[in-house]
């Protein structure tokens, strides 16, 4: 069944019986993707909300860090470990900086952090799950003894152990997450590839004569996209908690930065002091984390077409 | 099933001997020298050069990576660099502990997080399903770092009923230390009881919309009876691995939860010979953890086969 796109206005207001626009019919036709997912987004209360969660995070790590009261690493000698007030809304640290500033500036690392990690794994994944399951036999073999490898080891092992590798920094701790985000992704596509390889389209590309590069790219990767799509959303939480845990033991970004996971850090050695330092990080990870889970669930139902079909959207 | 299990233990090794490499690479790669951070910043050169020979760090990597490989073989883990203790004992030492927790958390997890998903599965939809759903994602949400430290704020600090860190004195009896579990093992429930419960949750859906449950019904069979009796047994197949794969994580050590709560466990063990550049313990320790986890996944799999009659191991391979 085909989505029906929201009527026009002046079409709305035309009566019952009126006959389908040519505008519409367009639009029934080819129905632009992005809008589509958009409009099945908006229709539950899920999507909404998931949605205006999205927005606000991405405004607050957006432009929040160019508007906050206070410079991130000023010192104010004279409030160290103050309690909330009118001045410093959120109280200030050990060293008098001012809590509140220091959260909103964390959201773009956080945010940064989340994106890159699963942007990098999805890429890394595509291409792996790709080739392995485009081309079988022994590739797929190696690759996938590569992922059984990362997998068997718990992921926060494995970040601390590349982390440490490669020296604490938001670069490694991206990569790292990277990393233990990597094979879902790459089983995820080659399991559609697979799927895909000896499908009717796929055999007509290729006696066309496209190569092994243009059939996977321009016929089977698009199969991929929306599976991928929702498993990096549901990804992009998971790693941000990562990215937080990371910093948390010491191993994320340099320290004058403010991360929220540095910042309990810190607050830790500070808990008898100061309540509050220690919860409103915290409440930071934990509000964009719902969050962005809510947003990925509505996300899956939107692009999910046996949900689409059942027309429910709200289940 | 024997074969199933024989052929399992033999993939292992392939695994295990990547994952070995892996963590030789990672310990080999990663900056700062062990002897001079053994002699300290003071030591001359020369004194670090005859460390590093004592160390064998001179030798190329690859005899490095085949006499690691080899002593590992005959159980020979080696000596701590940074308080001469014999690696297998450290291991002895915080294994049980990690085992402890790990047995507690599960259980409590178990005992609270699925009854939560019984309960909301059988309520499909309804505001108690609301609850519990909110609940989880809540608990889900919430990094264990966090909760932690609340939980040491509240009840350490503020109300100074808990001690905030450590197990407690060795000798006395486990009884009298228990209050020194309380929070690490809350900490881990949390996120845990919340996993549970929402596959408990899913699987029990699936199962309740299934033919032979609406026979079960259609019978006349009260509904009590039907989800005890019918539809129980099948939804905690699936949700079986989840349990075992959890219970692998947590024997592995609970990190971030052993770091707060300076509990001195595996997970625990590992961060801090990263920190010291303890290498000896730090590759015997993350290959036990791997050991541990691959062992786990294959007893799920197994005990799955176990369960549910209709898979079948060998032909499935």
């Amino acid at each position: 069944m085909i989505e029906r796109p929201p009527a026009p206005t002046t079409q709305a207001a035309g009566g019952a019986a009126s006959p389908v626009s040519p505008g519409q019919i367009e639009a029934i036709v080819a129905p632009p993707a992005a809008a589509g997912t958009l409009k099945r987004l908006t229709r539950n209360r899920k999507g909404v909300v998931g949605l205006t969660f999205l927005a606000i995070l991405l405004l607050v790590a957006g432009v929040g860090r160019f508007v906050v009261p206070f410079d991130p690493n000023e010192v104010h000698v004279a409030a160290q470990l103050a309690p909330p007030s009118t001045t410093y809304w959120l109280g200030t640290d050990v060293l008098g900086r001012d809590v509140f500033s220091r959260i909103i500036t964390a959201a773009w690392p956080a945010v940064q952090a989340g994106v890159l990690a699963v942007t990098l794994a999805g890429l890394i994944g595509s291409l792996t799950g790709l080739a392995a399951g485009y081309f079988g036999g022994w590739i797929d073999a190696c690759i996938g003894r590569v992922w059984d490898t990362l997998l068997a080891f718990p992921a926060i092992f494995l970040a601390i152990g590349i982390v440490s590798v490669l020296g604490p920094g938001q670069f490694s701790g991206v990569l790292a997450i990277a990393i233990i985000n990597m094979p879902v992704s790459s089983r995820l596509v080659r399991a559609v590839t697979v799927g895909a390889r000896n499908a009717d389209y796929v055999e007509a590309a290729r006696a066309l004569g496209c190569s092994d590069w243009r059939v996977m790219t321009a016929h089977i990767l698009p199969n991929c996209i929306a599976p991928l799509i929702v498993q990096m959303a549901i990804a992009a939480p998971d790693a941000i908690l990562v990215e937080a845990t990371l910093s948390f033991l010491g191993l994320g970004a340099p320290l004058p930065a403010p991360t929220w996971g540095n910042m309990l850090g810190e607050a830790q050695s500070y808990l008898a002091r100061s309540w509050s330092y220690a919860l409103m990080p915290g409440l930071a990870i934990t509000l964009t984390v719902i969050g962005l889970n809510y947003f990925a669930d509505a996300l899956q139902d939107a692009l999910d077409p046996r949900r689409i079909r059942a027309g429910s959207g709200n289940a | 099933m024997q074969r199933y299990l024989i052929r399992r233990l033999l993939l292992l090794l392939p695994t295990l001997l990547l994952a070995s490499i892996l963590i030789f690479a990672i310990i080999a790669l990663a900056p700062g020298d062990p002897a001079r951070m053994m002699l300290g910043a003071n030591a001359t050169p020369e004194e670090v050069a005859v460390e590093r020979t004592r160390l064998g760090l001179d030798e190329p990597i690859f005899v490095r990576y085949g006499i690691w490989l080899t002593d590992v073989g005959k159980l020979n883990l080696g000596v701590s660099q940074s308080n001469r203790r014999s690696v297998s004992s450290l291991i002895g030492d915080a294994l049980p502990n990690t085992l402890r927790l790990a047995f507690i958390s599960l259980t409590i997890s178990i005992l609270i997080g699925f009854p939560m998903g019984m309960v909301a599965a059988t309520n499909a939809n309804r505001r108690v399903d609301a609850i519990v759903t909110g609940f989880n994602s809540l608990g889900l949400a919430i990094p264990s770092f966090w909760f932690g430290l609340l939980l040491i704020l509240f009840f350490s600090v503020q109300l100074k009923w808990l001690p905030a860190s450590g197990i407690g004195e060795p000798n006395r009896p486990l009884y009298e230390r228990l209050n020194y579990l309380i929070m690490p093992v809350a900490t881990i429930v949390l996120s845990n009881m919340s996993v549970f419960s929402r596959y408990v949750r899913s699987a029990m859906i699936d199962v309740l919309s299934t033919d032979y449950v609406r026979t079960a019904r259609a019978k006349g069979l009260s509904e009590s009876v039907v989800v005890a009796r019918h539809a129980l047994r099948n939804a905690l197949i699936p949700v079986i691995t989840i349990v075992g794969i959890q219970f692998g994580r947590l024997l592995g050590g609970a990190v971030v939860t052993e770091s707060i709560f300076a509990y001195p466990g595996i997970g625990r063990l590992v961060i801090n010979s990263i920190a010291n550049r303890d290498y000896p313990v730090v590759q015997a320790t993350l290959m036990l953890v791997v050991l541990i986890f691959l062992i786990t996944n294959i007893i799920v799999d197994a005990s799955y086969a176990y369960l549910d009659p209709r898979v079948k191991l060998e032909r499935a391979r």
